[in-house]
Formats: structure tokens, sequence, C-alpha cells
């Protein structure tokens, strides 16, 4: 069980705020993390590793790791930390990488066949593509057999396909570790696929917590359908406009009149809604 | 004068003096570098302002100086003198002590120009792995600026060769004492003994060059490397 009441002044983007986050985390609970960017949700992870100070209390299976006039260190919180970029040693080797945290040739040789990594265990990071890096970062994390592991938006960098295998992977250790986890993630089929539990944290403070998939098939329900994309291009032919809006990987053109587009800039991002017709899918 | 014969105790003197002074800063570099590179302290800049100090004096200010807190008539030289019956100017210590405070700077800013261009991400992962700072320190941090690493000692060893202001106010000219390369070539002029001081000269000219470049190629190669890993 880890009990979490924290408070910390953060110079936000726009204005100065407050983190101010409770929770209670059960074991082995997959917690998503989940808020606009610049809502609190790194320094949050951050704080939970001892990286930043902040005031308050966090006490994990009765140990405390801070309260107020006391903060354990970094290097005796044991947890497992996985960050947004790459950061692999740059020196060592993979296997280098792994043994660094703890001396035991048996967990590198699991935690590289789980991740089927073995073949590259002599190979430096440098050599490695993004997603295989951020694989034995994953596998970093848990040498240590952590009893709370912090992912900061481990797949933002990575492809779809990339994406799948590293969730799949981290489904397999969460399983087999009993591994306490926190991720922060802004995809939600990511969120509905791995975690238990989500959390919105907006402007340092929670506004939605329970269950992930409640949480997420409400959202959806409460808005429609919807995408968000980016103007790219505002064109005009005989008093009709034509709004150019990049979604994903594709293009697609929306008809307004004049007082319409008025509201509209060029480059703007905008939410684009379906209004009264059925969607279907189709293979691919 | 045909009779010249090479007297090499100058260079020798130049290139121990040199080794420890070099092997010395390191040993204080590297932590105040660190420091440097991670603080988010006030002091900060205070501190790079003083270390950058021997940069911009004329070597006669901080001899000068060195000279006056090193003799007996201050309290540190007279502390030395009273316990441990150490004398500090005028000989090979002095000379040790005044080259740490000149060559500093060459030593300090590429640890700390190379300890901040880390991965921030990466030394944290490394306390995160459960290591103190001075094995992050030694593990991670310092083998991944080696070319830094290495224009730092190379650099310290070569400007302590070449120093001669600080050395002559401290050390004087003592032979095979305090009468490194530069000071001999000074006295060869002085004295219109031409032929000594070009061979002398053209010997440092030589050996500088051969050390920069070493340090050039090296860190061409390892930029190479780099590139089309």
């Amino acid at each position: 069980m880890i009990q979490i009441d924290i408070q910390k002044k953060l110079n936000g983007i726009k204005s100065d705020m407050s983190l101010d986050v409770k929770l209670n985390i059960a074991h082995n609970e997959f917690l998503a993390l989940s808020g606009k960017s610049g809502s609190g949700k790194t320094t949050f992870l951050r704080v939970l590793a001892g990286l930043e100070e902040a005031e308050g209390k966090i006490v994990v299976d009765g140990q405390v790791w801070l309260d107020e006039n006391y903060s354990l260190s970094i290097q005796k919180r044991k947890i497992g930390f996985v960050f947004q970029n790459a950061s692999l040693f740059l020196n060592m080797s993979i296997e280098e990488n792994l043994l660094f945290v703890k001396d035991d040739k048996e967990l590198v040789k699991e935690l590289l066949e789980i991740t089927e990594l073995s073949s590259l265990a002599k190979r430096y990071p440098q050599t490695l593509s993004g997603g295989q890096q951020q694989r034995v970062n994953l596998c970093r994390a848990m040498m240590n057999k952590p009893k709370l592991l912090l992912m900061d938006e481990p797949f933002s960098a990575l492809d779809p396909l990339m994406r799948l295998k590293l969730q799949n992977e981290i489904l397999i250790l969460h399983k087999k570790f009993q591994t306490t986890t926190i991720m922060v993630s802004h995809d939600l089929s990511e969120i509905y696929h791995l975690s238990s539990r989500m959390v919105v944290i907006e402007d340092g403070k929670v506004i939605e917590d329970g269950k992930s998939q409640n949480i997420l098939v409400k959202q959806e329900q409460k808005e429609g359908i919807s995408f968000d994309g980016k103007i790219i291009d505002i064109k005009e032919n005989n008093n009709e406009y034509f709004v150019v809006i990049s979604i994903g990987q594709q293009l697609v053109e929306i008809t307004m009149n004049e007082k319409e587009v008025q509201k509209f800039r060029c480059y703007e991002i905008v939410k684009v809604k379906s209004r009264s017709f059925s969607l279907i899918i189709e293979k691919k | 004068m045909n009779n010249f014969t090479l007297d090499l105790a100058p260079f020798l003197l130049s290139f121990k003096l040199a080794t420890l002074t070099t092997f010395i800063l390191f040993l204080v570099s590297v932590p105040l570098a660190w420091y440097l590179s991670q603080t988010k302290s006030r002091l900060k800049p205070y501190l790079e302002a003083f270390t950058a100090l021997p940069l911009v004096l004329p070597p006669s200010v901080l001899g000068f100086y060195i000279l006056w807190a090193l003799s007996q008539n201050s309290i540190i030289g007279k502390f030395f003198y009273d316990t441990f019956d150490i004398e500090l100017v005028f000989n090979f210590k002095g000379l040790v002590i005044a080259s740490c405070f000149y060559s500093l700077p060459f030593m300090v800013q590429p640890l700390q120009n190379g300890f901040e261009s880390l991965n921030k991400n990466m030394i944290e992962a490394s306390y995160i792995s459960g290591k103190t700072q001075l094995q992050t320190i030694m593990k991670v941090a310092l083998p991944n600026i080696k070319p830094a690493l290495l224009t730092a000692l190379i650099v310290t060893f070569a400007h302590t060769v070449g120093e001669f202001g600080v050395v002559l106010m401290v050390g004087g000219s003592i032979p095979e004492e305090t009468k490194v390369a530069s000071v001999a070539i000074y006295e060869f002029v002085e004295v219109m003994d031409y032929e000594s001081a070009h061979i002398y000269s053209a010997i440092m000219i030589i050996l500088s060059f051969l050390v920069l470049l070493s340090v050039y190629l090296f860190n061409h190669k390892q930029k190479f490397k780099r590139a089309y890993i």
C-alpha cells in the first residue's frame, strides 16, 4: 500500500500553481496518470522518485519516504523509473547497463528473454533503435525488483507497432513481478489496455479517479466521436470556404460559410466532431 | 658556443611539475567541476568567476599573491614552517602550489562543460539504480565525457609546461629545483646565448604542437566514431 499526500509549488506555463495530490495506491495496482501537458504529472513522478523536493507525506508499505522533516534518499527508495527519452549509460553494453543496477546475471538473462533482446546483450545503446533502447530501459528499471515502477510516457517516441510490443512486455512483467506501477500516458487505447485505475490531473489537482474503463468510456460518450486536428490551410472559392485539417496521418476538408470560417485561424488545434451519422469500421 | 651540450634538467623539471600539477588538479577539479555543473546555488557565478581569474590576471599578480601567502611572513607560510618545517617558496613545492592555482581553469572548465553536456536523465538513472554521487561520477559521468576529460588533462599539462611568470616569481631560477624550461630560455636570452635559446625554444614548440595535435586527433576520431556508429 502506498499512501501519497504531497504539495509542491510549481512554476506553470501560464501562471504559478501548486501540485496537490492525495492518492492511496494498492499493492500490484497499475495506475495510469493522464492530463494536459504542464498539469504536473512528470513532477509528481519525480517527487515520488525523490528527484524533486516536496512537502507532505509518502509512505510505502509502512516505510516513510517523505514527511515533514525527513526525505529518504533517491538511492534507498528502490524504485524503477522509465524516462520519456532513453537514458541508458552510453559507456556500457546493454548487459552492463542492467548489471550496473544489480549484479544478478540470472535476472538479466530472464528480462532480456522476456523482451526478446538477448541477441543484443553485447551491443552498445547507440547502435539500438529508439524502441529497443526503451525496452532496455524497462528491463533496467526492473533490475532491483522495485516496489514501485514509474513510467513517464514511455511510448511517446515510438511507432505504433513498437508501442504494442512494449505494451505487451509491460503487461507480462507486471504480472510476473507484481510491481505497483504508475504510468503517465495520453494514449487512450494504451491506458485502456494496460491500467486498472486511471487518475486525471489538471493544474496540479486530481479531477478524476476511478476504473480506467469507466472513465474512458464515460469520456467517449460525453463527447461523441471526436478527433484532435490541426488546421493547415483555409481556401476560398466563390464565397465558399474550405478548411483543410490534418488528423493523424490523414487530411480532411470541411466546407464552411464566411461567417463560420472567421472563428478559425491557420495552424490552430481544433476538435473535429461527428454530428448525427453512424460510423462503420472496415478491416484494413 | 660550439661546445653546446643539451642540459635536459630544465625539461625534466618542467614535465615533472606538469605531471604533478595535472594529477593534483584532476583530483581537486573533478569534484569542483561536478559541483558547478549540478548546482543551482546562487554561489555558482561567484565560484565560476573565481576559478576563471587566472585566465585574465597577469601572472605577476598571481605570483605576487602566492609568494606573499606562502612566505614565512604570512600565516600560511609560517604555519607550514613552524609545524612541518616546510618552506613553500623558492623551491619545487612552491612551484607546484603556484601551478595548481595558475592552471586551475584549464582543468575545471572543460570538465564542467563536459558534465553539463551529459543527459540529465542518465545521471538520475544512476541515482535511482542506487548509486552514490561518487559512483555515478566515476562509472557514468567521467567515462561519458572522454574527449572533455582528455582535453582537460592535456591542456592543463601543456599549459603548466608553458608557464613562465608565476614560476619565475614564486620559484626563482634554482637549477634542478625551480629552473624549468621556460625560465632557462629566458636566461639564455638575457645572456645573449641565442643558439641555446633557439634549440630550447624549438624543442618546446615541437613538444607542445605534438601534445595538442594528439588531443585534436583523438577528439576528431571520437566525433567521427559517434557520427557513424
